[in-house]
């Protein structure tokens, strides 16, 4: 039956016509498709894969910079807690040292009131001493007959005394 | 491989049940059953005779008869024969059968030597024609394409290179690669190709006016050579593990490899049953839709002439189910060219099976 018989000649171009396609597309078509789509598919994986590397590396860098924050953070506190600490030491310190000083001058200072007040005790009985004797010799000798005239030698004494 | 077949079948009983025409090849194609006949001959329908007209190959293109005369694209005829060397021209030449030529003449759509020598016929036919057309078709897009992906290289796909990329990938990710196994990539420009060319070919099967409705992948020729590709291919690429498989399977008792070789001969008998089926398949679906297609045209013009009414009604049932038969048909058409290409990948990746015993 004609329907089942091959032709020849059908067979003859249709073997070469279709080698023939073959070996155009696949010089052509193919190479440049499949190479095409097997680059592709590549580089989308290498960027997905330098995208999640450069997630990953983002996120460790946050981490670190987290923990230096962390770090720093704390080295603060520490600073600041010290630094008050000193601060707080010195002051005490400082009010101690002034205490100390204040009690010393006023120490000294009575001292000196003391003995300033000694010294002027004794000049001022040396000089009641001296102006006692002097008193009763200018006494003695004037004739004192009367009280007023007393008196008046003793203002007149007094007021020697005053303008010394 | 079974699924196929039975949507296949079933598809086959579907479309025995439907009418199916397609109203723009009915006048054309029914005047020209018989070019020399006057009116009342023309109403004596010989369906057969109009049915392989249109599935069989021919030495012109036939586009209508329009009032008695033949509208058709002439082909080059080249015959070779010892005594009268190489005679090259074209068909029209005949003046569809009328003539002879050059001591040759055409009888019912073969050419035969008037003096009955024989002469080798390597004509450029109506398939051979439909077959440079798809490729230069197929060229030319898929060229096209594949000069997309190194213009802009690592971009997403546009234009043509979109519609070919999903096919490329379907045929590499989802038949080479499972069916072949590592080295698939050398198989892929044959099952690209065959895919594509066998797809192509379907489709214009389809197309009822000029550069389509030739039955290409429907003709035995077409689909041996198809077929033997995949033999080939096969055959060249086995490894010792085949052979051994086919003339000394391990693990099978021995008496049925001596004193007859049962088991060896049947092995056989295989490597080229399969290629055979695929030849048979691709041609057999093909053609079987062509013919059922105009089985039914046919159905108006045989109401037709019986009653002129008849013919009508039948004509609107006949013009809605060739709405839905066209659309079966394009879904047979990508089917079978899938079919032929995932089992060729299929017996590729058989003639290197590992050892595994």
């Amino acid at each position: 039956m004609e329907l089942v018989t091959p032709d020849i000649g059908l067979i003859f171009w249709m073997t070469l016509s279709f080698a023939l396609l073959m070996a155009i597309l696949k010089k052509f078509a193919w190479k440049p498709i499949l190479q095409g789509l097997k680059d592709r598919e590549e580089s989308i994986k290498e960027s997905l894969s330098s995208a999640e590397k450069a997630r990953d590396e983002m996120a460790a860098l946050k981490s670190d910079n987290e923990k230096l924050l962390d770090e720093a953070r704390l080295e603060r506190d520490e600073i600041i807690k010290e630094a008050l600490a000193t601060a707080n030491s010195i002051k005490d310190e400082a009010k101690a040292d002034s205490s100390k000083i204040s009690g010393k001058m006023l120490e000294d200072a009575k001292t000196l009131i003391n003995s300033e007040k000694q010294a002027a005790l004794a000049e001022i009985k040396e000089q009641v001493a001296s102006l006692s004797m002097e008193i009763a010799e200018r006494l003695m000798r004037r004739n004192l007959s009367d009280d007023k005239s007393q008196r008046e030698l003793v203002d007149q004494f007094i007021k020697d005394v005053n303008t010394n | 491989m079974q699924i196929f077949e039975s949507i296949q079948s079933h598809l086959t009983r579907c479309i025995l049940l439907t009418i199916f025409t397609f109203g723009m090849t009915i006048s054309g194609s029914l005047s020209a059953a018989d070019p020399g006949s006057t009116h009342e001959e023309k109403e004596e329908l010989n369906v057969g005779e109009l049915i392989f007209e249109h599935v069989l190959d021919a030495y012109d293109w036939h586009i209508l008869t329009w009032k008695g005369h033949h509208v058709s694209v002439p082909l080059p005829i080249i015959l070779y024969s010892a005594e009268n060397g190489l005679e090259i021209f074209m068909s029209s030449k005949f003046e569809h059968g009328h003539v002879s030529y050059h001591g040759y003449k055409l009888e019912h759509g073969h050419i035969l030597a008037e003096d009955g020598s024989s002469f080798y016929d390597l004509s450029i036919t109506k398939t051979v024609a439909a077959i440079i057309i798809s490729i230069l078709i197929l060229c030319w897009i898929l060229i096209a394409a594949g000069n997309a992906y190194t213009r802009n290289k690592d971009q997403a796909p546009k234009g043509v290179q979109a519609i070919i990329e999903p096919l490329v990938i379907f045929i590499r990710d989802d038949i080479a690669k499972p069916s072949i196994g590592k080295d698939y990539y050398k198989y892929l420009p044959f099952l690209l190709t065959a895919f594509f060319f066998i797809w192509i070919n379907n489709m214009m099967g389809l197309i009822p006016i000029f550069p389509g409705g030739a039955n290409v992948t429907g003709n035995i020729a077409v689909t041996m050579v198809l077929a033997l590709f995949t033999f080939v291919i096969t055959t060249i690429n086995t490894n010792k593990n085949y052979w051994t498989h086919i003339f000394n399977a391990p693990g099978v008792p021995w008496w049925l490899k001596f004193p007859i070789p049962l088991l060896p001969v049947i092995e056989i008998f295989g490597v080229f049953s399969k290629p055979f089926v695929l030849m048979l398949r691709l041609f057999a679906n093909i053609t079987a839709g062509h013919m059922i297609i105009l089985v039914f045209v046919s159905m108006i013009f045989i109401f037709g002439n019986m009653n002129i009414w008849a013919g009508y009604g039948t004509s609107v049932v006949s013009v809605l189910f060739s709405t839905a038969m066209l659309m079966l048909e394009l879904l047979v058409a990508f089917l079978q060219a899938y079919v032929f290409t995932l089992l060729s990948a299929i017996y590729f990746g058989m003639a290197k099976v590992e050892d595994h015993h």
